[in-house]
């Protein structure tokens, strides 16, 4: 195998990666004209990547074993067009974070442009490169790519929290909100990766390799022994960090209420997608194929008949995810502070995800809980986004009337009478806001629901009424938000509100609404799409015949390939 | 266009909704009038292809593709029952425009609009053919609810509203999740027609025909704590009386008379077939909630000073008769209770309409603030006098017939399987038809008609009849404030009612000055000619119906019949010792026979629990 083998999977990233270079010899350049380019390139960079992901990636069928993953080989190519899409929303979102007290001086003529105090690239290539660690992830096959595409998701979102208070005026109030955010959020960080590389670290002790096909037709042929299935469980723990999900998700209110709304959105989105799609890829080396009572010898092996992860793995992904929905969706219920309501939204929203996870593969969209979560996945992007879009269009009118000294609304309050006064984006969080609750016809509905029918599907029926019973427990707040945006009457208290000067803000919101609307009434192409990628391969004969056994079990993983779909073709033989 | 009639029937009201947002907002109750008038235009063309010697059949269906992959369509169709209740939503359409004409001033290009956004999605609850569009519509009626409440109702609107959205968003998530049960059984069967998911109602029902009654009682338990909400049957209804009594009138005459209704129609069209053998076990529970609601409901009403609540709780008590009718299980119940459907409809919706003229004049609600209008008022009096009758149950008008025939149902229900207290005696009887309850229903159930007329009565007595007493601070049309000597408090009262409405209309500050006599324009003492023009049709309906209810019982017939026998196999099942030659292969659980037939019974049973092990653990393909 050489590096040409592995190009096609990853042209995205090259380009990505070459623009995001670019971006940054941009920003050395001492003309305020070239720096402004900045973004309208990493708009044409996720355009392209978007696109050449699209139709260079590999299909399910034509990936090797030597080339890349052949768990989830579909999942590739959707989520890197997914997070192209995404992303370019994200960057309408995101105009305006930095630089912002400079360019308001520059207009005012009080100085000139300063070349040293423009952090407009650095902001927007650790923009590209999170989006390329997250792409990264998708075609992982190895954990250390898995561990450093991660990293490479989550580093630059420390560095951005961070910048996103402006870095320019040592005056700007929140500037030390977002500083505190930022290194909270980066030790935090810190220890979640350690967590999961810890569990890598067990995994590759348990089985003797890092190559996550390995690894799978290790587990195939000889189940999982405590010492693999401990790494798993810490690494998933671990990975709980990047997703918000309980035990790990104290950080995500105080760090999205410390970060300016559109990096808090950019949060909301990025690690998100990178966790879950490592945490399929983890799951996937296991497989959805085990009996609860499968562990002999304190051996995990898979059964043919078994339709679940390893029951220890399957416990607790379903007490997390139980845990994480309850109590995002009642701390949400207490939030007055509209940026830590949605924080605790996002948890809720994991914990749904999880119920996905721990549904598993399927012939069909419904009944494939992996689709579920890919298609949520690109569902709760667009929507979330466009209730962060309108936090972060609204903005308090400072007292002497200039803009450059920025405060963002704060309390739920604040978007009191926001559809007499600004319709357009009254109607933005209304839509975005019962769509997060999931209801019917908007986007999320059409989300949540295969998440009930594949859970259903698996078996998992308390866990859909704990699903169902956290629904209607997320109407109360996101009700609130319905309710103070479209039915009551300005507050006259409250700080009179402004909208930002950046246009594309609410671009993006109105885009992200639009979505939601469209995606609910036209959204079977997606699904389609998300129903392919999410089409998980086990071991096959031939992919684990070479492989040394590993103990007691190795004849049960052969035959539980015919319980999903048909094995890839084999272009090449096993590189043993 | 008959192919795509239903699909229009919602299409239509939602493009006059979309017109309207972009019109100059003087147009828009015209607007509104026209959408609402167009769609009861289309109603009628509707009625007239819809064949109706085969109502029990689906007719005019249509399926357009929405989200193949997860199995959702737009597969609409209608069957006798149905349409009628398609034709009463369409009817209330333009009288709850005309209703509102005077009484909203605020805001009211959101008003229209969200009335017709409504519409559609009430029509699109009864005419859907797949369970998703059903959902969906039945869900999306919250929102239009909840803006008219929370925006146009009065004092305590916002709480009201919230309740409203929580009951029923709680109740119908749990729904879901057993509609969404269902279909996973359903896709797990493969039956022919169906590929994987599919919310097909046709193929769910025939799936579901399968379902084990163990099974059936959760599936039952979680679809009847969504419709139950609804309905709102008995310890579910405290979302009902604060509602309607905050809402707007249009927004009360659509709670009673077609949202109520989408619980009772869930009931009768998913709750049943879906697991009728469950039904059977549970009907007589269910029956003594609904008698308790009677009961209860009826109480309440009794004691009730507020006309409107009074009206409101009297929905909770007539709704029971309603669900009492349908779980007798029998054609005359069932027959009853659909009706009952379309009769509250017609008098409860006219009587807040009525409720809502007096509002608009005088500003109370309090009884004891109103009396003796019949002097002042002689045309309202006589539609509150002949509304209250048809309420009340009195023959020759609508509210009798089917008021009988659910009492009847329940009474004849004599079941030969069950708990019926003279269940021998009730089948010796001629004419007597099994079912599920038993003449000991009917006669507790009974007492509810004898106290609704009681408080029925007593509210006409005084507000129509007794001494002419009206609020104070009501001088327009030269009327002389009788002595009642309550002048101050209730000055008291009309001006925070008008300062509610003010604030309400959400102007802010400005609207400070516009107190609501000064504001509205001004109202003859009795009824206008538009007023009366709203009520006539109801009243002809009411008499109509009456008078000569067969058409209409004719035309849910076979739809009612179908339902009937499905509880009656399903019952029979469960009453037949297990592993008698006739019993179909079916799963049987807990025969009541249980000595002489355990060891095979248990056998059955262990062969249906197999198959729902294997349908659980399994997951077809997985």
């Amino acid at each position: 195998m050489t590096l040409a083998d592995r190009l096609p999977f990853l042209w995205p990233e090259i380009v990505l990666f070459g623009f995001t270079c670019w971006v940054m010899m941009l920003g050395l350049s001492p003309h305020r004209a070239t720096r402004k380019l900045c973004a309208p390139f990493s708009g044409v960079a996720l355009a392209i990547a978007g696109i050449v992901a699209w139709q260079t990636t590999p299909g399910a069928g034509q990936v090797a074993r030597e080339t890349g993953q052949v768990l989830l080989p579909g999942m590739v190519m959707y989520a890197k067009v997914a997070i192209a899409v995404v992303g370019i929303l994200m960057l309408l979102l995101l105009a305006g974070t930095v630089d912002r007290a400079d360019e308001a001086e520059i207009a005012a003529r009080r100085q000139k442009f300063n070349p040293l105090s423009s952090n407009r690239a650095e902001f927007y290539s650790f923009f590209l490169f999170s989006l390329t660690g997250l792409m990264l992830c998708a075609g992982a096959d190895d954990l250390i790519w898995l561990f450093l595409a991660l990293e490479l998701t989550s580093l630059p979102t420390y560095i951005m929290v961070t910048m996103s208070g402006g870095s320019a005026g040592a005056w700007m109030p929140w500037r030390n909100k977002s500083q505190e955010a930022g290194v909270k959020y980066f030790f935090l960080g810190a220890l979640g990766a350690a967590v999961f590389l810890y569990g890598f670290a067990l995994i590759y002790g348990g089985t003797g390799t890092t190559n996550l096909n390995e690894i799978r037709d290790h587990i195939a042929s000889g189940g999982l022994d405590s010492l693999t299935m401990t790494g798993m469980l810490v690494a998933l723990v671990g990975l709980c960090f990047k997703i918000a999900a309980v035990p790990m998700h104290f950080y995500t209110a105080d760090v999205y209420e410390g970060a300016a709304a559109p990096v808090s959105a950019f949060l909301a989105f990025t690690p998100k997608t990178a966790g879950f799609l490592a945490i399929l890829l983890l799951c996937g080396t296991m497989g959805w194929s085990y009996m609860p009572e499968s562990a002999a010898g304190g051996r995990w092996v898979a059964d043919a008949a078994g339709t679940s992860l390893p029951e220890p793995v399957r416990l607790m992904l379903w007490v997390i995810a139980a845990l994480t929905m309850t109590v995002g969706n009642v701390l949400a219920i207490q939030q007055d502070s509209i940026k830590r309501l949605l924080a605790y939204s996002s948890i809720a929203h994991s914990g749904y995800m999880l119920v996905g996870v721990i549904a598993g593969p399927g012939e069909t969209f419904a009944k494939s809980g992996l689709a579920a979560v890919l298609f949520y996945l690109l569902c709760y992007g667009v929507m979330n986004l466009g209730a962060f879009a309108v936090v972060g269009v609204l903005e308090r009118a400072s007292k002497d009337g200039s803009t450059d000294q920025v405060h963002e609304i704060e309390t739920v309050d604040e978007l009191r009478g926001l559809m007499k006064t600004r319709p357009i984006l009254g109607w933005v969080m209304t839509i975005c806001a019962l769509s997060l609750l999931g209801l019917p016809p908007l986007l999320g509905f059409f989300g949540k629901a295969p998440l009930f029918t594949s859970a259903i599907s698996a078996g998992e029926i308390v866990l859909v009424v704990v699903l169902g019973v956290n629904s209607a427990i997320a109407a109360f707040y996101y009700l609130r938000l319905v309710r103070a945006a479209m039915l009551e009457s300005p507050d006259a208290a409250a700080p009179r509100t402004v909208e930002s000067p950046f246009a594309s803000r609410r671009t993006a919101g109105v885009l992200s609404a639009a979505g939601v609307v469209v995606l609910a009434l036209a959204g079977n192409g997606i699904m389609r799409a998300a129903q392919h990628a999410a089409e998980y391969l086990p071991a096959t004969d031939a992919a684990h015949e070479p492989a040394p056994a590993h103990g007691p079990g190795d004849h049960s993983a052969a035959s539980d390939a015919g319980h999903v779909v048909e094995a890839p073709p084999k272009p090449t033989t096993p590189g043993h | 266009m008959a192919q795509s009639i239903l699909i229009l029937l919602i299409v239509v009201p939602l493009a006059f909704a979309a017109f309207l947002a972009w019109m100059p907002r003087k147009h828009a109750p015209a607007i509104a009038l026209m959408g609402t008038s167009l769609a009861a235009l289309l109603g009628v063309y509707t009625a007239l292809i819809f064949d109706w010697n085969l109502s029990g059949r689906f007719q005019l269906e249509n399926t357009v593709q929405w989200l193949p992959s997860l199995g959702v369509a737009l597969q609409v169709g209608v069957d006798g029952v149905s349409l009628l209740l398609v034709l009463l939503t369409l009817l209330l359409g333009p009288i709850c425009v005309l209703c509102s004409v005077t009484a909203i001033r605020e805001r009211i290009k959101t008003y229209y609009g969200w009335l017709l956004v409504l519409q559609a999605a009430m029509t699109g609850v009864f005419v859907a053919r797949d369970l998703i569009l059903f959902y969906v519509c039945f869900e999306f009626t919250l929102v239009p609810m909840f803006i008219l409440i929370s925006l146009y109702g009065s004092t305590n609107r916002r709480r009201a509203a919230i309740k409203f959205f929580l009951y029923t968003f709680t109740g119908s998530i749990i729904a879901l999740a057993g509609l969404v049960y269902v279909a996973w059984f359903a896709a797990g069967r493969a039956l022919p027609g169906s590929s994987g998911w599919t919310f097909d109602l046709d193929i769910l029902m025939r799936a579901a025909a399968e379902l084990p009654p163990s099974t059936q009682a959760w599936v039952l338990g979680a679809l009847l704590l969504g419709f139950a909400v609804k309905v709102p049957l008995f310890p579910l209804h405290t979302w009902l009386p604060l509602a309607h009594t905050e809402a707007p009138t249009a927004g009360s005459v659509i709670l009673a008379g077609v949202l109520l209704k989408l619980g009772t129609y869930g009931i009768f069209r998913l709750a049943i077939p879906f697991a009728p053998a469950a039904f059977a076990e549970y009907a007589p529970m269910l029956a003594g909630l609904s008698i308790v609601g009677i009961l209860y409901g009826g109480l309440i009403c009794w004691v009730q000073t507020d006309v409107k609540k009074l009206v409101a709780y009297s929905s909770v008590a007539h709704l029971g008769f309603c669900v009492l009718g349908m779980t007798a299980g029998n054609e005359i119940g069932l027959t009853g209770s659909v009706l009952y459907m379309i009769n509250h409809g017609l008098s409860t919706g006219a009587l807040f309409l009525l409720i809502g003229m007096i509002y608009e004049r005088y500003h109370t609600r309090d009884m004891a603030k109103l009396g003796g209008l019949a002097a002042r008022m002689p045309v309202w009096s006589t539609f509150m006098v002949f509304f209250v009758m048809a309420s009340v149950g009195l023959p020759g008008l609508n509210g009798f017939i089917s008021e009988v025939m659910c009492l009847l149902g329940a009474f004849q229900a004599s079941d030969n399987w069950g708990s019926g207290a003279w269940g021998s005696v009730a089948d010796a009887m001629p004419g007597a038809t099994p079912g599920l309850l038993g003449p000991w229903y009917a006669a507790i159930a009974g007492v509810g008609m004898i106290i609704a007329a009681m408080y029925l009565l007593q509210l006409t007595g005084k507000v129509v009849w007794g001494p002419l007493v009206e609020p104070t601070g009501h001088g327009h049309g030269g009327r002389d404030h009788g002595g009642h000597g309550l002048g101050g408090h209730d000055s008291a009262e009309h001006s925070t009612a008008a300062a509610s409405h003010a604030g309400g209309h959400g102007a802010g500050g400005a609207d400070a000055s516009h107190t609501a006599t000064s504001d509205k324009p001004h109202l003859p003492t009795d009824l206008t000619p538009r007023e009366i023009g709203i009520l006539v049709p109801l009243a002809v309906l009411c008499l109509a119906l009456g008078l000569y209810p067969k058409p209409v019982l004719y035309a849910i017939d076979g739809s009612v019949a179908q339902t009937a026998n499905l509880i009656r196999e399903a019952g029979a099942l469960k009453a037949r010792p297990a592993g008698s030659p006739q019993v179909e292969p079916a799963p049987v659980e807990g025969a009541p026979a249980e000595s002489d037939g355990k060891a095979s019974a248990m056998a059955e049973e262990a062969a249906g629990s197999v198959a729902a092990g294997d349908a659980v653990t399994g997951g077809p393909g997985r």
